[in-house]
């Protein structure tokens, strides 16, 4: 639902900083959907108590949330914030050239 | 043998283009030998690899010493080892022509230029050597961005081309993304040797299914497969005339690339021939493509613009080949991925020859160029009889054998294709020698009969030469070339 709400307002809206919020929106739903595959009914947050080395204890896997996700997903973040911070230097160009930020402005302008 | 060959490709860029950034402050004129030494070294480590993927298989190497499925492997074999040689080798070839063209057209800026060239290196050659599947998204997306911050800095409608790029290229990386989601979702693991074993189990899995669709719209919109290739023209026409032929032979090669990996190594044949029939539709939009970027390179003014739409048609080729899906025809898309990768380059730097000495790359502004620079018309001469399939060229020996694969699966659509793009390219490249060579009586603007030789700078006429040249040459030597690297590369079980 968000992943279609992002979708529309990158094609449908005019100004190029709407363009922007909906990428954002978009990638960050697909972050969240990521993130909602790691969770389990009853399970907890995936840190082990005991010192390091203290004890090597068998660790029941399943009774922790999954945390392979949780970690693909910070990385996706610093995608999804470089991206956002090359979007927004690029608009910045566009300002300083065409003194609008309205597609259709931009496209009569060009012609 | 050093056996860290294939993580130094990707790293030495990675690793200069920080020096760059840190000596470029002090120095300016450092980060020229700074770069080419980087891309020296990482050619050599691809060259390396190759070797030692020829003589002795596949190389499995294991970042970090973390055993896959846990660790990210990079796993080597015939394929990416020949991609990677070709990344390394055109990327070596624009830096060294990239210096005169940088100081004319961008001249404050080449600390950054050079940082940001050695990351979409980086990039791109992580895309192919990785064999896990969401190391290649984040390298994708380092490629994509320094690709966006490339082309920004280019002419007058760079910004917005680049925009609309940043736009399209992130939906492209995040279905992607989302592709990968489905199959760890339902597999558990993201090395891409591990899927393959998991996922005949589960190939009539819905989720398998709606990742692989994700998977494919991704890399079509990265690859400016039709008709997901509207952000090409734009951004590679008005980009600087480096980053084109920098972008333009690679990263639409490499998407090519990830579409190979995941449709035969990850899913495989049977999955995508026979159970879900995609390589069909492939063929039709390779047809499609072919014929759609020929008719649009007709009607146009810009030669820039006009190789962009080459650009498109060739894409049709390695895609209606892989479409196609008979061993014929994977060994001429394959090959084609080669060959494309150097006229591309080559054409390029001749566009970018013509407009360091003309200021424009209009076609009318090729008036009477070549008689002023014939070093740039004999090079030019190559390329375009290498694109329209002339012997001994290469252009010949990859259209042979995607024509003999659409033969012999009897894809009729994709072979009145081919033969027709191949007219289409001859009336292309007439029309711009035309323009060049010969000066009308109507244009006749009391221009003397001598023609003084302006001929572009050497270090732009070299590395032209050398593509050129080995344009040629892996024309005359394409059975070594098939024999040793491609047809290990075929994927087995067609």
């Amino acid at each position: 639902m968000l992943m279609m709400i992002g979708f529309y307002a990158m094609i449908g809206k005019r100004n190029l900083v709407k363009k922007i919020i909906g990428m954002n929106l978009f990638q960050t739903a697909i972050i969240l959907f990521f993130v909602s595959t790691a969770a389990k009914r009853g399970g907890t947050l995936p840190i082990i108590e005991h010192a390091h080395g203290h004890g090597a204890h068998a660790i029941e896997a399943t009774a922790y949330i999954n945390p392979l996700p949780h970690v693909l997903m910070l990385t996706a973040i610093v995608v999804m914030v470089s991206t956002l911070g090359v979007a927004l230097a690029i608009v910045i160009a566009i300002y300083k050239r065409h003194n609008t930020l309205e597609e259709d402005e931009i496209l009569r302008q060009q012609k | 043998m050093i056996p860290q060959s294939p993580v130094l490709v990707v790293v030495i860029p990675l690793i200069f283009s920080f020096l760059n950034l840190l000596f470029g402050w002090f120095r300016r004129g450092l980060c020229y030998p700074i770069t080419l030494v980087a891309l020296a070294l990482s050619f050599l480590a691809s060259l390396h690899t190759l070797n030692i993927v020829i003589t002795s298989g596949t190389i499995h190497y294991y970042l970090g010493g973390w055993n896959p499925p846990w660790g990210i492997e990079y796993v080597v074999d015939h394929l990416n080892a020949f991609v990677l040689a070709i990344i390394s080798f055109v990327s070596l070839v624009v830096g060294v022509y990239s210096r005169r063209s940088v100081e004319q057209e961008l001249p404050d800026k080449t600390v950054f230029f050079y940082t940001v060239f050695l990351l979409q290196v980086t990039g791109l050659l992580g895309i192919v050597i990785t064999g896990d599947v969401f190391n290649l998204y984040v390298f994708l997306e380092i490629a994509s961005l320094a690709g966006y911050a490339l082309i920004t800095i280019g002419e007058d409608g760079a910004a917005v081309a680049s925009f609309r790029y940043v736009i399209m290229g992130t939906i492209g990386a995040c279905f992607y993304l989302l592709g990968v989601g489905y199959l760890y979702m339902a597999t558990g693991s993201l090395n891409m040797t591990d899927l393959a074993q998991l996922l005949p189990n589960l190939y009539g899995s819905k989720v398998i299914l709606v990742g692989f669709a994700f998977f494919m719209l991704g890399v079509a919109i990265k690859m400016a497969l039709f008709p997901l290739h509207v952000w090409l023209p734009d951004a590679y026409t008005y980009a600087p005339s480096t980053v084109s032929a920098l972008l333009a032979p690679l990263m639409t090669k490499v998407g090519a690339y990830v579409m190979i990996r995941i449709l035969f190594t990850v899913f495989g044949p049977e999955f995508s021939i026979e159970i879900f029939h995609v390589t069909d539709i492939l063929a039709w939009f390779g047809t499609f493509a072919i014929l759609f970027g020929g008719i649009m390179a007709l009607s146009q003014t810009d030669f820039k613009r006009m190789v962009c739409y080459i650009i498109v048609a060739e894409i049709g080729y390695i895609v209606g080949g892989i479409g196609v899906a008979n061993p014929t025809a994977i060994k001429g898309a394959i090959f084609h991925i080669l060959n494309d990768a150097f006229m591309t380059a080559c054409l390029f730097v001749v566009a970018g020859m013509v407009m360091y000495k003309t200021k424009g790359h209009n076609i009318s502004d090729f008036r009477g160029v070549f008689r002023k620079m014939p070093f740039t018309a004999t090079i030019f001469m190559v390329v375009a009889l290498a694109v329209i399939g002339v012997p001994p060229t290469c252009g010949f020996f990859s259209k042979w054998y995607l024509l003999l694969g659409g033969i012999e699966a009897k894809h009729w659509g994709f072979v009145i294709a081919l033969l027709l793009s191949t007219l289409i390219n001859a009336a292309l490249f007439f029309r711009v020698i035309d323009k060049g060579l010969y000066l009308h009586a109507s244009e006749h603007t009391g221009l003397h009969s001598e023609p003084r030789y302006d001929e572009a700078p050497l270090s732009m006429l070299i590395p032209g030469f050398i593509i050129a040249i080995a344009i040629i040459l892996i024309g005359i030597f394409n059975q070594a070339i098939l024999r040793n690297i491609i047809e290990f590369a075929v994927p087995s079980g067609l």
